[in-house]
């Protein structure tokens, strides 16, 4: 299996799923980094998630199973109702403890587990959602020396979750979805 | 925290983990790291407590300081119906097959608080199984234990709770198995009464019997593969030839040494049966 360093984790509720697609459109299917998709999902609700992005992107889009590895090149799906965590051997645990910001999956317990596992080596990426869930999981991957990148909220469908984390993290970097893809690219 | 803090504090983990074992019994070598650091981190900041030292007097000192520590750092949430397909399958799959015995066996491991257990319940009295089958709910946390014989879960779920029981094939109405009073659901008693409630730990005690049908779901998650084995053997070792397997949606029994004797039943609802 290849290798890698950094991996990218990326959090979204309303408006998260183009946003993402947005995103990770560009990214050829040999793109070097894992990444780990965390969006707010109906619990108990069965939904083709996966499909929507096979059809959208080139890079493997998987939902995540308990103890799989962080693989380059695919994007990891958060499965509805559980948390997910990483661990330090590089593979997923899955959680059902209580709700985070009224959310199971919560995007803080992944950013807050990415940066305690892989400290400096994240990028972080918060996109449109109605919710401030994400925003303290980026402030603290940013304070470990990771990378905290905001959706510009002019440019989100709902402005909610990046303002609230902009307003958190004041050395965090705002871009439009064409400069994360950019910054992305320059980095894998 | 800096990255020689997050070691010390793992370190610091590790040897409470190893006093916990030494002291209770209860032994968390087998525990996925991720969510028990997550655990003892929320623990310590809900509890107010200042640093790992203050952590460790406690929970070696105090044996009822202890329980709470445990109930925490094992996660005992759960919810009626959780993924209605499952139960849905069960009925349509698995309790068809099951009414062929005389009497039935199942094992509910790791019933926690109960609402699982309660779930099955209402299962087996639709399907007219409930007065010959025996019902086996299993933790390591007595405190959950007490709590799932009691039968009493918050109201506050209940429009959740409803909507998954017609989700998993519901007959009739959900009230009917239920009284509700002071914001709580107490769920009808006839439903537990060929239900044991035993402690039992996965990660050290042995078979106890033999069932038609184990349910343990979203359990394993919290265990590493070498636990994990442990348990999947533990379980075959107490499963009736053709008896069957329940795991949690994103739990398999595939890279499991006992495998190769397993057939899946419903793949997405991770339903296994033994087939020799």
């Amino acid at each position: 299996m290849r290798t890698f360093e950094k991996v990218v984790v990326m959090g979204g509720s309303w408006g998260g799923i183009q946003a993402s697609i947005g995103v990770l459109k560009a990214l050829p299917a040999g793109f070097g980094l894992p990444v780990v998709l965390v969006l707010h999902r109906l619990r108990n609700t069965e939904s083709d998630l996966q499909q929507i992005y096979a059809k959208k992107i080139s890079l493997k889009v998987a939902e995540i199973e308990e103890k799989e590895p962080l693989t380059p090149g695919c994007v990891h799906l958060a499965p509805a109702n559980y948390h997910v965590l990483l661990e330090k051997d590089k593979t997923f645990s899955l959680d059902v403890s209580d709700l985070e910001n009224y959310s199971r999956p919560s995007i803080d317990v992944t950013f807050m587990s990415a940066a305690d596992v892989f400290g400096k080596q994240v990028i972080g990426i918060l996109l449109s959602g109605a919710s401030k869930d994400g925003s303290a999981g980026l402030k603290y991957i940013h304070d470990k020396g990771g990378i905290a990148l905001v959706q510009d909220p002019t440019e989100a469908e709902v402005s909610t979750m990046p303002e609230s984390a902009i307003k958190l993290i004041p050395g965090c970097q705002v871009m439009n979805l064409g400069k994360i893809q950019e910054f992305l690219l320059s980095i894998a | 925290m800096k990255v020689e803090d997050e070691t010390r504090f793992e370190q610091e983990v590790e040897e409470l983990m190893e006093q916990v074992h030494q002291q209770y019994g209860y032994d968390f070598r087998g525990y996925s790291r991720a969510s028990l650091y997550r655990r003892i981190r929320r623990f310590t900041g809900n509890a107010g407590i200042g640093s790992m030292e203050q952590l460790q007097r406690s929970v070696l000192e105090n044996s009822y300081f202890f329980e709470g520590f445990l109930q925490e750092i094992t996660v005992n949430v759960t919810e009626m119906f959780r993924d209605p397909s499952f139960f849905l399958s069960l009925r349509q799959n698995v309790l068809p097959l099951l009414s062929t015995y005389p009497f039935i066996k199942i094992w509910d491991a790791g019933c926690s608080t109960g609402e699982e257990l309660f779930s099955l319940a209402v299962l087996l009295q639709e399907e007219g199984l409930l007065d010959r089958t025996k019902i086996y709910a299993t933790d390591v946390n007595q405190k959950v234990l007490r709590q799932a014989k009691e039968g009493i879960f918050p109201a506050s779920n209940i429009s959740a709770y409803t909507a998954g029981y017609y989700a998993s094939g519901g007959k009739y109405n959900f009230s009917e198995y239920y009284v509700s009073n002071y914001g709580s659901l107490k769920f009808k008693s006839y439903l537990i009464k060929n239900v044991v409630f035993y402690p039992h730990n996965l990660a050290t005690d042995a078979s106890f019997n033999e069932f038609h049908l184990i349910v343990c779901r979203n359990v394993l998650i919290y265990f590493t593969h070498p636990l994990q084995e442990r348990v999947f053997k533990l379980f075959d070792e107490s499963m009736v030839e053709l008896g069957y397997l329940g795991l949690g949606k994103k739990e398999t029994l595939a890279l499991s040494s006992i495998s190769s004797k397993y057939q899946l039943t419903d793949k997405s609802n991770r339903i296994y049966r033994k087939a020799g």
